[in-house]
């Protein structure tokens, strides 16, 4: 946070505002405080490495990302062709995770598959921070009768279960990959909005808020400079909470049948596929290997958004 | 204290009224209607007509709306358009099921979480509470349609000691009941041990640097003593919070366990309801568990005003 020991660290200018606003010497010594806060906080960075996992787990998502934007390139067999003379066959050379009971390729079908997943909780979340994540930024630094409004309202479409909105909304609506990440990012609309804005409410009245107003800055400018560089970390430590949220929903929603229509391959229907017709006794690979990939990579997320917040010291109570 | 109360129970009021709105309209204003389904093979334009009159689709929606809630206020729900079975029925039978999964999934998750961070927590960064600390981390990344499989794959299919499905109401035969019931449990129990060890652990070992903690050592009282009456009351408030979100979760979860397992609950209902655009069953269904979900909130938000009288100041 460079902003408020730039602006009180120079004596100068704190002298200056001390000089035309009486309170406002006091701020001195807070801006002190929070600088040598900031110092300790360095202190125990340095002593805390982000670890082995923390690079594993990112080597993970970063596989998972390649593999599903490469997809098509990848000397992969059709995640759809059925091969009915290789039928829930177990890993071999020639199908290295094995098949299912209808002869079709389980990695080409895990690798596609991840797509439905990375989409639906990246893509979901964008959608939660462009329009809640401004909203809030905007709402907790300016208050006032909107405030009030949009948090209440947050706080009435969160009483509400999510689970049971989706549902009825994805199957009246239809089930593909569009409208599942669409229903999603609005889901995530009001959760990212009341984090960010009691995020940016603690700051609106910060001593270097105050400064930079006083000396003029407009309401776009302390928006921008001095609220969203603070509010950045939580931001990017609660969008990787909920994209592994968006994941297990969809998930939930694939394993009931509510997601991407059959045959396109997605990790919750696979595990759908794998539990179905007796199949955990006959192949229980089929169920296996998406279950182990989603758990990678809701882990590696959980593991990454977890260091950060260690990293940016977040209070757990904010999230 | 009273004028508190007062302005929770108002704004469970509004909440409540803006939830039948949303459910109402979740329901009307979506493509589709149950005419389609109802009449089948005799589906024409007549028919159609007659029915949507019939079912009293024809009015205006507010009118719908008005005379759908003067029901529910009745306690009549309205009845399935396809079986003709009461919504109230449904509730009825599928309620006792989800309650008793989230109930005992909560049972195990603290009976693992509690005991594990009162011990890790007096040694934080030590070899136990590394090996806990990461192990429930991982348990975060197990959805249960993640962990219902294994768990079928395992206790049900491989060693059999379990029922991989099949429901025996507990006032039936209890055993039966409990036996069939300890999978679908653990499959759902997961996040919420991770969820409540991490913040119980984090709480416990900040309030053991306080000086009444020091105080009570001084003393010379045992720690068992020390951790279960000075430490653990104290650090208590934000495992209550947790559990109260953690709800919503657990829903969602008993959906997929039920299916999974075929267990007759509310989700299983819901699932079939919407698939067949059964208005009235979807909107009773989703009426009841918002205001359930509701009412639990507000029912842990009045516990936290009794156990931390701070609350009430704010």
């Amino acid at each position: 946070m460079p902003d408020d020991r730039e602006l009180f660290d120079s004596g100068a200018s704190a002298q200056l505002l001390g000089d035309r606003f009486p309170g406002m010497a006091a701020t001195e010594e807070t801006a002190l405080a929070i600088s040598t806060e900031h110092i300790d906080g360095d202190d125990i960075l340095a002593k805390k490495p982000l670890g082995f996992l923390f690079w594993f787990a990112l080597v993970w998502i970063t596989a998972v990302f390649l593999a599903s934007i490469l997809a098509n390139v990848l000397p992969l067999q059709n995640p759809n062709f059925q091969n009915y003379s290789a039928l829930s066959q177990g890993p071999s050379t020639a199908h290295w995770l094995g098949t299912d009971d209808l002869g079709r390729d389980l990695l080409a079908r895990l690798i596609f598959g991840s797509r439905v997943s990375l989409i639906v909780g990246f893509c979901g979340v964008a959608i939660g921070l462009i329009v809640g994540g401004t909203a809030g930024l905007v709402s907790g630094y300016k208050g006032g009768k909107l405030d009030v409004a949009l948090n209440a309202g947050s706080f009435i479409i969160l009483a509400f279960p999510a689970i049971v909105a989706v549902i009825a909304i994805v199957t009246f609506w239809g089930a593909s990959l569009f409208h599942i990440t669409i229903i999603l990012g609005l889901a995530t609309i009001p959760l990212m909005f009341r984090v960010i804005r009691a995020t940016s409410l603690s700051f609106a009245q910060r001593d270097f808020v105050i400064a930079a107003k006083t000396m003029g800055a407009t309401d776009t400018r302390v928006v921008l400079r001095e609220i969203l560089p603070n509010v950045i970390p939580v931001m990017v430590t609660f969008s990787l909470i909920s994209v592994a949220g968006l994941i297990v929903i969809e998930g939930t929603l694939a394993f009931l049948g509510l997601s991407v229509n059959l045959p396109t391959p997605s990790w919750g229907n696979l595990i759908n596929e794998g539990t179905a017709n007796n199949a955990l006794s006959t192949d229980p690979y089929i169920m296996m290997w998406p279950a182990l990939a989603m758990f990678l990579l809701l882990w590696s997320i959980n593991l990454i958004g977890d260091r950060l917040r260690q990293r940016f010291d977040i209070r757990e109570g904010l999230l | 204290m009273g004028k508190y109360l007062v302005r929770r129970v108002l704004q469970l009021v509004v909440v409540a009224f803006v939830i039948s709105v949303l459910t109402f309209l979740l329901v009307h204003l979506l493509p589709g209607d149950p005419t389609t389904v109802i009449l089948g093979p005799n589906d024409t334009a007549a028919n159609r007509a007659i029915l949507l009159k019939q079912l009293g689709l024809n009015y205006p929606l507010w009118r719908q709306y008005l005379t759908w809630l003067g029901a529910v206020f009745q306690g009549n729900l309205g009845t399935s358009y396809l079986n003709h079975e009461s919504v109230t029925h449904i509730l009825a039978t599928g309620a006792p099921v989800d309650f008793e999964l989230i109930l005992i999934s909560q049972v195990i998750a603290f009976a693992i979480a509690i005991p594990l961070a009162l011990v890790t927590s007096r040694k934080p960064n030590k070899a136990l509470d590394n090996v806990a600390t990461t192990s429930t981390f991982g348990l975060l990344a197990l959805p249960p349609f993640v962990v219902a499989p294994i768990l079928v794959a395992v206790f049900a299919v491989g060693l059999g000691w379990f029922p991989a499905t099949g429901y025996t109401p507990f006032t039936q035969n209890p055993a039966q009941n409990l036996h069939e019931m300890i999978l679908p449990s653990l499959a759902i129990t997961a996040g919420s041990i991770a969820v409540y060890y991490r913040l119980l652990r984090s709480d416990l070992i900040s309030t053991l640097q306080q000086d009444f903690i020091t105080m009570a050592r001084s003393k010379g009282l045992s720690s068992p003593r020390i951790m279960w009456r000075h430490a653990f009351r104290p650090s208590s408030f934000s495992l209550l919070a947790a559990a109260g979100i953690n709800i919503g979760a657990l829903i969602a979860g008993t959906f997929v366990v039920e299916l999974l397992f075929v267990l007759p609950g509310i989700g299983y209902a819901l699932v079939q309801a919407v698939e067949q655009r059964d208005y009235l069953v979807v909107q009773g269904i989703a009426l009841v568990v918002a205001i359930a979900y509701v009412l639990l909130q507000f029912i842990i938000d009045f516990i936290f005003t009794i156990v931390d009288p701070r609350v009430v100041r704010e």
